[in-house]
């Protein structure tokens, strides 16, 4: 700003608020999530006050971070994708099979978790890119394919028992000088599982590359327009081809770490998990129109989603239906405020004109 | 001569389902030329600069740039090999910022400079006179600011030929010429230009040479100074063309009757559009405009009389009688008709049938029990259709296949159909060709000489002193002045929009 | 029901005008399918009277089994088609909607007594009473969407989210069982008439669509809003007003729907009643070869597109397909369908037969 020209000198002083539409939402998302934590911490207090419950949301939803993640980069674009639920309860079946039944070794079976997510992200981004099918449809046909097929292999749930993946599974990187005091009077540490770290790197990698690479500003713009993106010389059906790919990939990463995160298998694994990605994609400020947007934005929208449910748990609304109506209300809640928010932008943009 | 040629493009044929688009048409740019592409609409004028674009492919024909041949697959190719485009419509993405748009799909290599490409960004804008900043989101810009940045964009780019395809229909004066100025600059520095418009004063402005298109075949390559303008629109149409002069003498003014109470009347109108309250009446049999420079309000204005945008005050009467007109339905019901200014966003419902699109409007008055019957409709489309000499396969072709022109035909049908007292024309000439103008110029002295009242809005001046008793003048979205009689003239109107000090 | 596109083209042969109609994709489906289940047993066809646990004369067999289990979808399918058209989007909460309406039909008729010996109300006041359950839910979805400008998407996720967590708290998470016999009726057989009620209730409905249809411009007024709202609005219509009033349209389908399911059973299952039927009921409008984005439709297509998925399903599960392992097979042939559906493979196809009928002629 050292060098404000002249013109940006006419402009300052109309232009004090030069946040973009996807930082605006990210904001009001990570916001929300503080003040209703500390609101959590404050009155109900009792699950709330231990770092480890903060660290247990991670735990619990490292493998949702990573298909919202996806389901993001999917929704930038201005498509989506409804099969990666079906694909994490697909790799489960798949790799649990694979380690217990016909004793694999765990490096295989995340290559096998890998595969099958770029299988679907192949097949699902040709058929939406090249054969300019609608999203909506493949991927539903993917979800019943995913879903489908894993019954085909086992429908039969069980605890996988290999040694390699059960060590893996049960190891805590501990996180320095955030401890409590157990019953016994023990200092424990807090921990989080391996699946949270790979949920951060795979949150970081795709910040950075969305936020600052030409590859990923291309998502913003296919997803912003993509009759102009293609005039700006962008290769609009590569793009979109991308978006499900990485999806499809990040749907295979992200059942691997949900299968080490429950260490079992079964076809109602994971039920519903599109359902919850693409909430938390939204509820982290991304729109479903397309070219807006914010990896952290996406993680801190399932933190608030587990959140809140928690809260409603222990509130006392004890019962099963519960869940859903909060989930329901909140996703309500943010879609509403999205809809007022960008609304009243538009407003003001309009009045700017001329 | 010959070693001056940046572009060639010999022998183009382009042929969609049904249609031959283009049949072996030459162009040829010169280093430092501005060159105008000109024809009617449906010409092939967009066809052959989205095959020189990449954004079609051709069906035969070379073209060559610099002497060499050049194969162009897509508007990237056509990036690379330097042929940059600014489209009439806008196309940049708005989500991002403007340094954004200025330079995405650019360059190679995976990461980018972001501090260096915004200080590279705000430098050029401010060469350019832009009032923007690089940082800035793109949606926070007006369109005109938008447009100028898709100018910037393509004059970034190294580029040997730039097209401009019709970039100064939401341009106003002063920034046409802040362009104008920017294409000479280019010319200077050896660019070729090739200039797409419907503005004949902008050609004769601007351009060294022209090349005239016809039913997608070439008419010919003339140079400016050689090319009177009669000529040249008769070469556009195809025929000669006297029509242009004197047409009010032709139609009788219709003889209002004494103490009659205006067909309609506003006193203190406004809307959430942003214009200030105006007062306004019309009186039966009688063409009034409303002019000003784009964004003066005028468009604002008839859409609130219309009751498009939301109105927030201010009475209104209909023959005398104190009415409320609060959304569009209201306004149809007390006999105004609007024909909206934007075609393709407000008009046109793009893959409904000509037939559905005329009858949409009555339909919609006459209540939902009461659909016409199938072959009511065919009746009343083939009535309309030969009416106005509708171009169009059938009454079952979608609107959206149309020309320009054609589809602002039906819109002006689906309003006829209504039989309105009183008819809102707003632009109803922009981007068609010369022909249907004055078809429509025509029609609107016709209708008020058999008794409607009718209010025209255009961008161009001659058209409305052409057709107009009575201008209304707006500036900066409020009401400045009311001419008529001796005062309709080019000089007074002028200076009444400039507000009399420049 | 739908205008026959037929008459329209004026080029190609007739071939080729019968390959553009839209009904022509769905019904070349249900043909290749019903032909494939003729000739792996011929006897799939055969209907059959026998006589039903209470003694009375019904019909069996392949094809009433499909005509019987396709009537919900099909009326779903009219009602999904009016919402696509109008708002460009799908509701995907149908099933949710029918596990509401289905329950407050039980919790009006049962009172707060799970197991009543007589009915609390009659059956057409139960049924009343879901049905305006049914189309406030759908009025719900409709103000998100046309009011809030929530993508239909999106905006039917929060329903679907939460409705069968609202049907089992309706009948606090209970599940009543009706024992009058004559509220089976409704999802099985009258006595003495032999095709299933369901057929008769789903041809009620199509009637009743192509009279309104026929009679009312909700044709013209729903392609118009989804095409172009802004011009449907200089226009005079209301365009929030008609995507609300698909979605109510929509919600008397999941009402009638809701109907049908519990009666079948006479009771209900919250979290497996009509699982997964948004999905078909989509299926089948995109099927009938209708934009998934809005605009024009056919509801004829739709129709048949419907009562494709259940000849579908009913396929695989003659040939033994587990239930869950159904969707895999279901998948596949969609995903084929959708492919030789989409504009881009269709233009390559007509290019190679245009192609071949050249080479031929030379």
């Amino acid at each position: 700003m050292s060098k404000s020209s002249e013109a940006s000198a006419k402009q300052a002083g109309r232009k004090k608020i030069s946040l973009n539409d996807t930082n605006l939402l990210m904001l009001i998302t990570i916001v929300v999530f503080v003040v209703m934590y500390l609101g959590a911490m404050l009155i109900l207090k009792s699950g709330f006050l231990k770092p480890q419950a903060f660290f247990n949301l991670f735990n619990d939803n490292a493998s949702l971070i990573i298909l919202s993640c996806g389901m993001s980069l999917v929704m930038i674009t201005g498509g989506i994708d409804i099969s990666v639920g079906g694909v994490t309860t697909l790799v489960c079946m798949c790799c649990a099979v694979y380690l217990d039944r016909q004793g694999g070794n765990v490096a295989m079976s995340a290559l096998i978790a890998l595969g099958i997510g770029l299988a679907f992200g192949l097949v699902q981004g040709f058929l939406v890119a090249y054969l300019e099918i609608q999203p909506f449809i493949v991927t539903l046909a993917g979800m019943f394919f995913a879903k489908g097929m894993t019954t085909i292999v086992n429908s039969e749930p069980f605890n996988v028992a290999h040694e390699g993946f059960v060590a893996l599974k049960n190891t805590r990187v501990s996180v320095p000088g955030m401890g409590t005091v157990n019953k016994l009077g023990e200092y424990v540490n807090a921990y989080v599982e391996i699946g949270v770290l790979v949920a951060l790197v795979v949150v970081v990698v795709m910040f950075c590359m969305l936020r600052w690479t030409k590859f990923g500003r291309n998502f913003y713009a296919v997803g912003g327009n993509n009759q102009s993106a293609l005039m700006l010389g962008i290769n609009v059906k590569r793009t979109k081809f991308m978006s499900h790919l990485l999806c499809g990939l990040l749907a295979g990463v992200g059942g691997f770490v949900y299968f080490l995160h429950v260490g079992s298998c079964a076809p109602s694994h994971a039920a519903g998990a599109e359902m919850n990605a693409i909430a938390s994609s939204i509820i982290g400020g991304t729109l479903l129109t397309g070219g807006v947007g914010n990896i952290v934005g996406t993680m801190f929208g399932v933190l608030s989603l587990s959140t809140i449910k928690n809260i409603v748990s222990s509130a006392g609304f004890g019962e099963a239906w519960w869940t859903g109506i909060t989930t329901a209300a909140m996703l309500c809640l943010f879609l509403i405020i999205q809809s007022v928010v960008m609304g009243i932008r538009k407003k003001r943009q309009l009045g700017v004109k001329g | 001569m010959e070693e001056n040629t940046v572009l060639k493009m010999r022998n183009i044929h382009k042929s969609f389902p049904g249609v031959r688009a283009l049949q072996g048409v030459d162009f040829t740019l010169r280093r430092s030329e501005v060159h105008a592409l000109m024809g009617e609409n449906g010409a092939g004028k967009s066809t052959l600069i989205k095959v020189l674009t990449g954004v079609y492919g051709k069906d035969e024909g070379q073209i060559s740039l610099d002497g060499k041949e050049v194969a162009i697959h897509s508007p990237q190719d056509a990036q690379k090999s330097g042929i940059s485009t600014v489209y009439q419509e806008i196309t940049l993405c708005p989500n991002l910022s403007v340094a954004e748009n200025m330079y995405i799909g650019r360059g190679t290599g995976v990461g980018r400079n972001w501090k260096k490409m915004n200080a590279d960004a705000d430098r050029l804008l401010t060469s350019l006179g832009i009032p923007a900043r690089g940082n800035q989101q793109l949606s926070s810009c007006s369109l005109a600011v938008q447009q100028m940045v898709a100018i910037a964009r393509a004059v970034d780019t190294d580029c040997k030929v730039l097209i401009l395809d019709e970039p100064t229909s939401s341009l106003d004066e002063q920034e046409v010429e802040k362009l104008f100025k920017l294409m000479r600059d280019l010319k200077e520095k050896g660019v070729g230009i090739i200039f797409v418009t419907h503005f004949l004063d902008q050609v004769y402005e601007i351009c060294d040479r022209i090349t005239v298109m016809r039913d997608g075949q070439l008419v010919g390559e003339f140079v400016t100074e050689e090319l009177p303008r009669v000529e040249l629109v008769s070469k556009m149409l195809g025929k000669e063309l006297d029509d242009l002069s004197d047409i009010q003498g032709e139609y009788s003014t219709y003889e209002a009757k004494e103490g009659e109470a205006p067909v309609f009347e506003a006193e203190g109108l406004y809307s959430d559009a942003g214009i200030k309250p105006f007062d306004f009446h019309i009186k039966k049999g009688e063409v009034n405009g409303f002019t000003g420079l784009l964004g003066s309000g005028r468009s604002e204005s008839v859409r609130a009389i219309f009751g498009a945008d939301r109105v927030l005050g201010g009475k209104v009467k209909v023959n005398g009688k104190q009415v409320k007109i609060a959304k569009p339905i209201d306004a149809m019901k007390n006999g105004i008709a609007y024909l909206p200014e934007d075609r393709k966003r407000d008009g046109i419902v793009g893959d409904l049938s000509v037939r559905d699109n005329i009858i949409l409007a009555n339909q919609v008055l006459k209540g939902f029990l009461k659909p016409y019957k199938k072959s009511e409709a065919y009746e009343i489309a083939d009535e309309y259709i030969k009416l106005l000499s509708i171009k169009t396969a059938s009454a079952d072709t979608p609107i959206k296949s149309l020309s320009g022109g054609n589809q602002q035909k039906v819109i002006l049908a689906r309003w006829l159909l209504t039989h309105p007292e009183y008819l809102i024309l707003d632009e109803p000439t922009r981007g068609i060709d010369v022909g249907t103008k004055v078809d429509i110029q025509k029609l609107v002295l016709k209708l008020a000489s058999e008794g409607m009242s009718v209010t025209f809005i255009s961008s161009e001046l001659d058209e409305m002193l052409r057709t107009c008793s009575r201008l209304l003048v707006m500036r900066d979205s409020k009401m400045v002045g009311e001419l008529s009689g001796d005062e309709l003239k080019q000089s007074v109107v002028m200076n009444t929009i400039a507000g009399g000090d420049r | 029901m739908g205008t026959n596109t037929v008459k329209k083209s004026n080029e190609g042969s007739l071939l080729m005008r019968i390959t553009r109609n839209q009904l022509f994709i769905p019904l070349a489906a249900l043909v290749l399918l019903l032909l494939f289940n003729l000739i792996l047993d011929p006897s799939s066809f055969r209907i059959t009277m026998d006589h039903n646990s209470a003694g009375n004369p019904v019909l069996s067999g392949f094809l009433i089994n499909i005509l019987d289990n396709g009537s919900e979808l099909a009326i779903l399918a009219i009602g999904m088609t009016l919402v696509t058209a109008a708002s460009g989007g799908q509701d995907i909460s149908v099933g949710a909607a029918i596990a509401i309406s289905g329950s407050v039909l039980l919790r009006v008729l049962c009172g707060s007594n799970t197991r009543p010996d007589t009915l609390q109300a009659p059956i057409i006041v139960a049924f009343l009473v879901a049905c305006v359950v049914a189309m406030l839910f759908g009025a719900f979805n409709g103000v998100l969407v046309a009011v809030f400008k929530i993508q239909p998407m999106v905006a039917t996720l929060i329903l679907y989210t939460a409705g069968r967590s609202i049907a089992s708290w309706v009948n606090n998470n209970e599940l009543p069982i009706i024992g009058e016999p004559s509220f089976g009726y409704f999802g099985n057989f009258i006595p003495g008439i032999p095709i299933p009620t369901p057929v008769f209730i789903a041809i009620a409905c199509m009637i009743l669509i192509w009279l309104v249809l026929k009679f009312t411009n909700l044709r013209l007024y729903t392609q118009s809003v989804g095409i172009n709202e802004n011009s449907s609005r200089l226009n005079g219509l209301n365009p929030t007003f008609i995507k609300i009033l698909a979605f109510v349209i929509l919600g008397l389908c999941v009402g009638v729907t809701g109907l049908i399911k519990v009666s079948r059973l006479s009771t209900i299952n919250y979290g497996v009643i009509a699982k997964d039927i948004e999905m078909d009921a989509i299926l089948a409008v995109a099927l009938g070869g209708n934009a998934l984005s809005g605009g024009k439709f056919n509801m004829a297509a739709s129709v048949v597109g419907a009562y494709v998925i259940q000849c579908l399903t009913t396929t695989l599960y003659k040939f033994n397909v587990r239930s869950d392992a159904l969707p895999a097979y279901k998948a596949v042939v969609v995903i084929l369908l959708v492919v030789l559906s989409a504009p881009i493979v269709r233009e390559k196809l007509s290019a190679l037969t245009s192609k071949a009928g050249r080479k031929e002629a030379a």
